[in-house]
Formats: structure tokens, C-alpha cells, sequence
């Protein structure tokens, strides 16, 4: 598998002295780091240590307290971002009352669709073939979570920001994220997942950053290359 | 790998909308009914002297839909709050604003273009003289988008607070004097053979101002309701 | 501009602003009542009758400062509006948050004083007339400002949210007030209108302004001490509100922490 060089070109999204507050009280930082392409980074931290926070900061809804967001050496604007991103946050972003297929096409005719890909096909591949017609109410939790996924797969972006991505899911849905991980940091991309318990990422483990009030970045056991 | 033009986001966003509203069309009906209580209430609080009901008709007629619009306003944004989807608005490559647009023009087309339909019935009700009726009905065709354009902004301020119903009327009632005023000056000023095209002018010019101005400030305010 | 912008930078500093406000405040408080006491005697018993209304006329030494107040509050909070939404500034947050309040009162009390008033001027104590409707949307304002800010939990957001608020009130003034002057035209039943041109005489003017200056010294006073509750519960967690808070503690908490 040829190796990505992750050192020829900018980073594609690097934090520095990144901090955020809330009513003067400290979310999470200073934090320090950069993600390349074809890196999947995992953020750690308990409940309430402000992984989503962090997210959201990163995915341009919030503005940071203190530091800066640079989106391949350029400082960075919702603008820029909204094109190169894309959000899974806490709820799926899915509407109750349309079916799966349905969102998907909305999503789909939203943001745009990445090339070989399309609505049908990326809900096949979450594992939801005979659902395209199931009003999206009536799925459960974990299959809420896998239409989302398909919807973050069909998005024509490089950078995922996923919240908790194995949340609500089955073992066979954990191993959908971290395929989806795979391929999509093989094609060049790279994804930031937050994840409060200690998932494998199968391919090699993932870097990891710990938000525990004010640390800083630790580098774990090696790169996806 | 190149995201989709804004038209055809903004259709995409259209159909979805009217979609959603379709598979609860039985909801429609609800500011239809709010509208023919309120002026029922009207000729049992002041007896029915068609006199009486006469010299408000009009007025109480754009009351009328001005509450009912107020109470359809939270379920502009609150549905898309609640699953998420707002937040997928914002964050996707086109404008936020004509994203915005499309949301409350759609939600005008369904809220208040039905109670238009209605409103003849409504006027008829407090005995309105038929001459008046055209300047009626003009009057609400223009306030009514000015209404929702400018609660869209309020709702924006609000979106996502539980119980915001009483803080979103003291917000928007201010707001909404001006376009009352001259909506039902307008009808008040044709009924006693007064020239009324001034007021419906000012209403349309308004009309324009917040086409354009309304939905960038909406996208300002989400953003610091999102915040 | 340099010495000029560090000089803004260091009284924008919350502990630097607490400090200058706090010695300012009382001293602005006594000098706005002793003014106003001067204003009400002059009013009251030195300005000659109004040859139309008699004594009747001499509220307008309290209502007229308060309504100038009520519009100049406006114009304050919308300008610290501006620059907290525009430049993110802490102080211009809670500047116009705290004006919020000290306009609405300016406001409040304008309705009443010119409602009681109206009773030996026109017989009502109410007529919906421009000034009067237009003064009571201004409340509304106001009061939808502050109710925006106290609804939302975080402070910085709710003093953005309420800023964008009161700039889209500061709009609507104005509109309110020519819209319901045309409706006045429009219903000429209405015999009502405030006094007219104003021809005030000179023994009149200088209780008039001397009462606009102490509103105006008033509304200063009152907003820097609002500011400084406002900053101590914005920066409750820094040291130097810390610092603040220590300093007014009785002796033995002091000598508990050495």
C-alpha cells in the first residue's frame, strides 16, 4: 500500500493554541496539533471534557476563545471550511418524517455528491439495502447512525469531524466506521473522531488526543499511512 | 470532488420542505381554525350589531392573522433545531441566507397563503363591505410576507429556547406595529373613501427592504443562536 | 493614535474599568441628585405659571429629561451594540446590557409622568397619539432586550443576541413613529395633539436643563455601576474579581488564607 508523505504540503487542518470558554469557564485547551491527509486522529476524553465543543470549534459553528484554525496553512473562515467538511454530530441531522433515501438525495442535493457515489449506493454501503423506503422514525438508533454515516460518505470533502461515530452501534456497525475510516483515509482524506470509550481502529492505531482540561497533544503509536 | 450548484441546493431544500409539510398536512389546518376562533370572539365580546362589526372588520381581520402567524412562527426553525439539520444548513457551502429564504418562503406558503384564502370568509364574517375587500386582501398579500420575513429573524434570536413562545411575541409585537398600521390603515382609509394607496405602497416598499435585508440578518442571528 | 488606542485598551480591561467606575459612580450619584434637587425647586416653585395650563405644565421638568433620557439610552446601548458585535468587545457587552434597564426606567417613568399629565391636559390619562405610541413601543424595546438577555444561559451569546436586538429596534423607532403619525392624520376624529410648537419662555428653559443634566449624570452613574456588577459576574473565576471579592471579606475569612 503505497505510504501518503504527510510532510510535503501544509497540513490540512492544524490547531494552535486552540481554546474555548464558556461563561469564563475553560471547555477545553490549549491545544496544539495538525492532521494530514490520510490521517484518522481520535480524540479521548470522558463525558464532558468538550470533545463535541471541540468539533464544532473545528467545524467553523464556534467561534475558538483564544488560538487559531488553519485550513491548509490559510486561516480559516466558514466560508473555506464548508466546502472541505464534514459534520457528524451528536443528533443524526436527519429528518423523522422522510425516508432514508429521501434525506440522503436532500443531502445529496445540498452539498453536493462525491464522484462513484451516489444516494442508493452509499446506503447499501452502511448495510441499509432494503431500507430506502422506511420512514427514518422508524429506524432505530444504530440504523439512524449508519444513514448519517452514508450521509457524511457521500459528501465530496476530505476532512470528517465525526462525534462519536460508534455510538449507538453494534459490533458489526463499529466495524462499518472503521472500513469507512480506512478507505476514506487511503483516498487521501482525513478524519478527527471523538470517542469517549477505547475502539480499535483496525488499521494500525490511530493518533490520539487526550482533552482532559488543559493538556496537550500526546503522539500515540503511529500514523495511518 | 465539487459540491452542487446553490440552485440546485435551494430546490433541494424547497422540496424537502414542502415533502415534510405534505406528510403532515393535517397541521395545516391549525392556524386556519386559530384564525376563525379569534373572530368569532369578536362579535360575541361586542354583540352583533353589524354596525359595530363594521368599523373593525378590518382590523380585527389582520389582528386576526398576525396572532395565528405569530404562533405558526416557532415551527419554522424548531423542527431542524431539534434533529440537527440546522446545523447542517450552516455548515453547508452556500449561502446561508437564500438557504433561509427558502425555509420561510416556504413556510409562508404554507401558513399564511391558506389564511388569505380564508381571509375573505373572515371579513365576510364581521361584515366587511365588499368594496373594501380587494384592498383587503392586497394589504394582507403584502404584510403577510412582511410578518413572517421579520418573525423569521425574531425565531432566529430564539431558536431552540423551551417555552420561547412569550419572549418571541414581546420580541416581534414591536416590530409588527408599523405593518398592522398601515396594513389595516390601508382598509380603514379605503372603507371611509380615503385614498389608500400610500400605506400599501409603504407596505411594499417595506416588502422589498426585508426580501433582501431579512434573510442575511436570519443568517446572522442563527449564527449567534448556534453559537 | 497610539497613546489613544492603549489608553482605550487599558480602560477597557475589566479590572481597570471596575476600579475607575467604582471611584466615579457615588460621586456621579450625589452630584446627579443635588442637580436634580435644584432642577425640581426650580420647576416646582421658581418657574413662573403657564398662562394655558397653569401649574399643571410644570411636569414636563420630569417628563421631558426622562423621554430625551429614554432616546439617548437607546442610542448608547445601540453603539456598545455595534462595536460588541462587531469587534467582540467584553466591555461593550455588558455597557449596553446595562443601559438596557436605566433606558426602560427613563422610559417607563416618561409614559406615566406624561399620562398624568395628560389628565388635566386633554381629560384622558391615556391618547394614542405619536409620541405617546411611539414611546410605549420604545418600552417594549427595551423590555424584549432585556427579557432576550436574562433567557439565555451564556452570558457572552445573550449579550450578542440581545445587541442584534437592539439593533434592529434602534430601525424600528423611527418607523413606528411615522407610521403612527400618518395613522393620526388618517383618523381625524382626533383633536389631540401635545402642545404644539413649544414656545417656552426663558424662566422656563433652566430647570429644564439643569434636569437634563442630572438624568443625563444619573444615567452614567447608574450604568457604571451596573457595569461593575456586570463585569464581577462575567469574570467571576479571574483572579483579579478574586482579589475584589477577598478584599471585602471580613477579617478572620483573610486571615484563614494567610
Amino acid at each position: 500500500m503505497p505510504a501518503i508523505d504527510i510532510h510535503d504540503r501544509p497540513a490540512l487542518l492544524e490547531a494552535r493554541r486552540l481554546a474555548y470558554a464558556r461563561n469564563e469557564e475553560p471547555i477545553f485547551g490549549p491545544l496544539d496539533f495538525a492532521l494530514h491527509e490520510g490521517e484518522v486522529v481520535l480524540i479521548e476524553g470522558d463525558n464532558g471534557a468538550g470533545k463535541t465543543t471541540l468539533l464544532r470549534v473545528l467545524s467553523g459553528l464556534l467561534e475558538p476563545t483564544s488560538g487559531e484554525i488553519l485550513l491548509d496553512g490559510a486561516p480559516l473562515t466558514l466560508a473555506k471550511l464548508s466546502h472541505q467538511v464534514a459534520l457528524l454530530g451528536h443528533q443524526p441531522g436527519l429528518k423523522g418524517d422522510l425516508t432514508a433515501l429521501e434525506n440522503l438525495r436532500f443531502a445529496a442535493g445540498l452539498g453536493g455528491v462525491r464522484a462513484g457515489i451516489s444516494p442508493t449506493t452509499a446506503l447499501a454501503g452502511v448495510g441499509l439495502e432494503g431500507y430506502s423506503d422506511v420512514p427514518t422514525r422508524q429506524l432505530s438508533a444504530g440504523q439512524k447512525k449508519r444513514v448519517a454515516l452514508a450521509r457524511v460518505l457521500l459528501a465530496p470533502v476530505g476532512l470528517w469531524l465525526l462525534d462519536e461515530p460508534y455510538a449507538n452501534l453494534d459490533l458489526d456497525g463499529i466495524k462499518l466506521v472503521n472500513r469507512l475510516l480506512e478507505l476514506h483515509a487511503r483516498r487521501g482524506g482525513a478524519a478527527l473522531i471523538t470517542s469517549h470509550g477505547a475502539y480499535a481502529f483496525t488499521s494500525g492505531t490511530p493518533r490520539r488526543i487526550p482533552l482532559r482540561g488543559t493538556l496537550r497533544e500526546t503522539v500515540g503509536e503511529g500514523d495511518v499511512a | 470532488m465539487k459540491s452542487g450548484s446553490t440552485t440546485a441546493a435551494c430546490i433541494a431544500l424547497l422540496r424537502r420542505d414542502l415533502t415534510l409539510i405534505w406528510r403532515r398536512r393535517g397541521d395545516a389546518l391549525n392556524p386556519i381554525l386559530f384564525a376563525l376562533i379569534v373572530v368569532a370572539l369578536f362579535p360575541l365580546a361586542l354583540g352583533p350589531e353589524p354596525e359595530n362589526l363594521r368599523r373593525i372588520a378590518a382590523g380585527v381581520v389582520f389582528v386576526a392573522l398576525l396572532l395565528s402567524g405569530l404562533l405558526a412562527l416557532d415551527t419554522l426553525f424548531r423542527g431542524d433545531y431539534e434533529d440537527g439539520s440546522l446545523e447542517q444548513l450552516v455548515l453547508s457551502p452556500h449561502p446561508l441566507a437564500l438557504l433561509l429564504a427558502c425555509k420561510i418562503t416556504v413556510h409562508w406558503l404554507t401558513t399564511a397563503l391558506p389564511l388569505l384564502v380564508v381571509a375573505p370568509l373572515l371579513a365576510e364574517m364581521l361584515n366587511l363591505p365588499h368594496a373594501v375587500f380587494p384592498v383587503l386582501l392586497a394589504a394582507l398579500a403584502l404584510a403577510t410576507p412582511l410578518l413572517s420575513l421579520i418573525g423569521g429573524v425574531c425565531v432566529a434570536l430564539t431558536v431552540g429556547m423551551r417555552r420561547s413562545g412569550m419572549l418571541l411575541a414581546l420580541l416581534v409585537l414591536p416590530l409588527y406595529v408599523p405593518v398592522l398600521i398601515f396594513g389595516a390603515g390601508a382598509c380603514n382609509a379605503a372603507q371611509a373613501g380615503f385614498p389608500f394607496l400610500a400605506p400599501l405602497l409603504w407596505l411594499g416598499a417595506g416588502l422589498v427592504l426585508a426580501l433582501v435585508l431579512a434573510p442575511l440578518a436570519c443568517a446572522a442571528a442563527l449564527k449567534i443562536s448556534l453559537s | 493614535m497610539n497613546a489613544l488606542t492603549l489608553w482605550f485598551h487599558k480602560i477597557g480591561s475589566p479590572p481597570t474599568f471596575y476600579r475607575i467606575a467604582g471611584a466615579f459612580a457615588p460621586w456621579l450619584f450625589v452630584v446627579a441628585l443635588v442637580l436634580g434637587t435644584i432642577a425640581l425647586y426650580g420647576g416646582l416653585f421658581v418657574a413662573p405659571r403657564d398662562y394655558q395650563q397653569g401649574d399643571a405644565y410644570r411636569i414636563i421638568f420630569v417628563h421631558v429629561p426622562c423621554a430625551w433620557m429614554g432616546l439617548f439610552a437607546y442610542i448608547f446601548l445601540a453603539v456598545n451594540a455595534f462595536i460588541a458585535l462587531v469587534w467582540r468587545i467584553k466591555l461593550s457587552e455588558i455597557l449596553a446590557m446595562a443601559s438596557a434597564p436605566v433606558g426602560a426606567a427613563f422610559t417607563f417613568i416618561t409614559l406615566v409622568s406624561g399620562s398624568l399629565w395628560g389628565k388635566p391636559m386633554w381629560g384622558t390619562y391615556w391618547t394614542w397619539d405619536a409620541r405617546l405610541t411611539s414611546e410605549l413601543v420604545l418600552l417594549f424595546l427595551y423590555l424584549g432586550v432585556i427579557g432576550l438577555y436574562h433567557a439565555i444561559e451564556d452570558r457572552r451569546q445573550a449579550a450578542r443576541a440581545a445587541s442584534f436586538l437592539a439593533l434592529i429596534g434602534i430601525v424600528n423607532v423611527p418607523i413606528v413613529h411615522f407610521s403612527v403619525n400618518w395613522w393620526n392624520t388618517l383618523h381625524q376624529g382626533s383633536t389631540v395633539r401635545l402642545m404644539g410648537e413649544s414656545h417656552i419662555t426663558g424662566a422656563m428653559v433652566w430647570p429644564l436643563l439643569v434636569m437634563a443634566l442630572a438624568t443625563h449624570i444619573w444615567f452614567f452613574a447608574s450604568v457604571l455601576a451596573r457595569t461593575r456588577v456586570g463585569l464581577l459576574e462575567l469574570e467571576g473565576g479571574k483572579d483579579w474579581a478574586r482579589e475584589v471579592a477577598l478584599a471585602d471579606a471580613p477579617r478572620e475569612t483573610v486571615t484563614a488564607h494567610g
